[in-house]
């Protein structure tokens, strides 16, 4: 099962191919630099402002580059392979219009605390500010949505700037950066030396805690009767699962997972209460809401998981553990801040701390919760239930797929009903909710992990807003598993309209949706479609035992809805628990 | 932490790159904080320049307006002014309307004000007014009735006292 694009040479031969200082174009330093910086993949979409860079890709074999149909495409797929690999991923796109159909594709990223370098071509130097053709001011466009951005002016400094973007958007807490680069630098010549060193002033990310601050954690968690963890995505990024087994492992404390921070602790661990929040665990919710002590771990007190914030863990001491210090107390309040990278926070904080006898009858409470109160729903003999299609991923796979979705009540469903494991194994838009992600991100996942089965998970919504992109699936032989669920509607809307909005159920039919298996073949992948159980059990089968990529369509009921829910304004311990119950 | 709303006088030490008032002002616009005036303009060292922002907010929003700024790669620092003594000038050029005959008792406004003249036409002038914001807004107060034509204020600039 792997990728059909031949392999890449090891960054140390490469090395020293191109590590020579040569006289050479803006467009030849950017391929370099890039090889330097380790990239094997690259995901793009020529255009004018850029063709000097794509002239220069003419035979180039020393990095893979992907053309994806739509830059939308290429950034989620980007995304995707930096989500799976921990790696910077990479993007090139034309000016103008190219550059701006990345912009959800950063916001994405940034919102999830991603590493990208997006390249991005801008009309010749003297062209800027006069409205030219294919011109955007895309660095000011993507300004709040990237944690750095460059406009490169010479192309003297072009080697610094990419070297210094790597940087920026794979240490402290991870990032986005956009390098726009005006034709007339990628064509210009100049002395390439790569660059050996940074000289970044006002950029040091606190990486070690105060240890002052990890004595109060220790002291904290020996005091309390009703302590919780609220593990998010910095864990992920950090690298710091292993360490948090041990920290949950030496104190025994109870532990929910925010939606990205799922596969970072062990789903069968019996400390482990699922996911909090709005469509969170009975037991997660009522834990934060009732625990003396929440230590947050490289989370961010989103408003999915804390609902509303006045009434949120309203008894706890709340610690926070984060590499930005701008996270602390910017929603919740907390007493004890501990600024650091989780990994090396947990490092050090885990020779302090021990079990202590007095959480024991909260122990016991947390086991009766799980016990009483799992995520449930109405199975039926004659349609098929999305909840338990995932389940018939997550039983076939043994939980060891990666697994990526696009947004809305499937992506819940997912993260319910699919038993995570391992980190860099779950890859959704938690922070800006971006439908058209799921499918492309999975692509890039599997150019990341060649060696694993990706299964990418979507709604008939999201899949038709970067279908286009089966063709590089076809053409490269890219195996994902391509799974629809398709309940004919826009499903969490539906579910918002039934439940808020008086069942007006206001423009959510997709009637019209093309036929997914036709439109699969149609690009080369095979299709397949399941309407009830033994069909689906089949078609997964032979999906499974099918080497290239395939698409499989589950035709699901349509009026499911994803409980327990927390509706917006309430607190997170005032849920509609619905089948749940 | 109290939740009074007051003025608070920050400096920001960024690099002297293009866009770099853009990524400042347009941080604050949009995490909501208020901007009641910036300065910007070299520092003592080279490549560097000195922004120097008066904003309004609680003790908690002036915290997250000096982490959010830090976030910014080009920030090298953040100084929270009001925190300590500090001078705080502002310059402001006011045109008034003055017919001959009114110039005297305009002129008396001035000295009394340690202001100055620096143009005089056929029949307006321009006083420049240097101090704190109060000075400049009881200036303009006094100068009012006379009939402002044009008025330019810099917003204020300002450092902690002595050595520190």
């Amino acid at each position: 099962m792997s990728a059909q694009i031949p392999a890449v040479r090891s960054t140390e031969q490469l090395r020293e191919k191109w590590m020579k200082p040569e006289v050479i174009t803006g467009s030849e330093i950017l391929l370099r630099s890039l090889v330097l910086e380790g990239v094997e993949c690259v995901f793009g979409y020529p255009g004018g402002a850029v063709l000097y860079i794509y002239d220069a890709l003419y035979g180039f074999n020393d990095f893979h580059h992907l053309l994806t149909r739509h830059e939308q495409g290429a950034i989620h797929a980007a995304d995707g392979y930096a989500r799976a690999s921990g790696k910077v991923g990479v993007c090139i796109a034309t000016s103008g219009p190219g550059a701006t159909n990345t912009v959800t594709g950063i916001a994405t990223a940034f919102m999830d605390s991603v590493p990208l370098v997006v390249i991005t071509g801008n009309v010749v130097s003297s062209l800027i500010g006069t409205d030219a053709f294919q011109e955007a001011d895309i660095t000011g466009i993507t300004m709040p949505i990237t944690k750095h951005s460059y406009l490169v002016r010479s192309v003297e400094e072009l080697p610094r700037v990419i070297h210094e973007a790597f940087h920026i958007a794979n240490t402290g807490r991870k990032g986005p950066v956009l390098i726009d680069i005006p034709k007339d630098v990628s064509a210009n010549k100049t002395l390439f030396q790569p660059v050996q060193s940074i000289d970044l002033r006002g950029y040091n990310p606190k990486v070690v805690p105060n240890h002052h601050q990890l004595e109060k954690v220790a002291a904290a968690i020996k005091e309390a009767e009703r302590p919780v963890i609220l593990a998010g995505g910095g864990v992920v990024y950090s690298g710091g699962h292993e360490e948090l087994l041990e920290f949950v492992t030496r104190t025994e404390i109870p532990i929910t997972t925010t939606l990205l921070g799922l596969g970072a602790f062990p789903s069968g661990n019996p400390l482990w209460m699922g996911m909090p929040g709005m469509h969170g665990t009975y037991t997660a919710n009522q834990a934060i809401q009732k625990s003396d002590l929440l230590i947050n771990i490289g989370a961010r007190f989103d408003d999915r998981v804390t609902g509303r914030l006045d009434g949120f863990a309203p008894h706890a001491k709340v610690v926070h553990i984060d590499i930005d210090p701008a996270e602390i107390g910017k929603n919740v309040n907390t007493e004890i801040p501990v600024v650091g990278d989780v990994k090396t926070v947990l490092e050090l904080l885990n020779p302090l701390v021990s079990r202590s006898d007095k959480a024991d009858a909260w122990r016991g409470q947390i086991s009766q919760w799980l016990a009483d109160k799992p995520y449930k729903y109405k199975d039926s003999d004659t349609e098929l239930k999305p909840q338990w299609v995932i389940e018939l991923l997550n039983d076939t796979t043994k939980g060891e797929a990666i697994i990526t979705t696009d947004v809305g009540q499937h992506q819940m469903w997912t993260a319910q009903y699919y038993k995570f494991n391992h980190p860099r194994s779950w890859i959704t838009s938690g922070g800006l909710g971006t439908m058209g992600f799921g499918f492309p991100s999975a692509i890039g996942a599997q150019m990341a992990r060649p060696d694993r089965l990706v299964i990418s998970i979507n709604g008939d919504g999201g899949m038709q807003m970067c279908a286009q992109e089966l063709a590089i699936c076809a053409i490269h032989n890219i195996p994902v598993k391509v799974v629809v669920i398709n309940n004919q509607v826009l499903g969490m809307v539906r579910q918002w309209q039934e439940l808020i909005y008086e069942n007006r159920y206001s423009y959510i039919d997709l009637a019209g949706s093309p036929d997914f298996v036709k439109l699969a073949e149609a690009y080369g992948v095979k299709g397949l479609r399941a309407t009830n159980k033994e069909e689906a059990k089949q078609v997964w089968q032979e999906a499974m035992d099918t080497p290239g990529p395939v698409l499989v369509e589950f035709v699901v009921s349509k009026e499911e809805n994803v409980y327990p829910m927390v509706t917006q304004g309430s607190t997170i311990d005032q849920m509609l628990m619905g089948d749940c119950e | 932490m109290t939740t009074t709303m007051t003025s608070h006088t920050i400096a920001v030490l960024v690099n002297d790159q293009p866009g770099v008032l853009q990524r400042v002002s347009g941080l604050f616009g949009r995490r909501g904080f208020n901007i009641e005036s910036i300065t910007v303009g070299q520092s003592e060292e080279e490549g560097l320049s000195r922004m120097v922002i008066v904003t309004q907010g609680d003790d908690k929003t002036l915290e997250q307006i000096e982490k959010q700024l830090y976030k910014l790669i080009d920030v090298i620092k953040v100084v929270n002014l009001s925190s300590k003594p500090m001078v705080a000038r502002e310059l402001a050029l006011i045109k008034v309307k003055s017919e001959p005959a009114e110039r005297p008792e305009i002129m008396g406004v001035v000295e009394t004000f340690r202001a100055a003249v620096v143009d005089i036409g056929t029949n307006s002038m321009i006083v420049q007014v240097v101090g704190d914001t109060e000075k400049i807004d009881a200036m303009i107060e006094l100068l009012h009735p006379y009939g402002i034509r044009e008025l330019s204020r810099t917003g204020v600039t300002a450092m902690i006292r002595g050595n520190a």
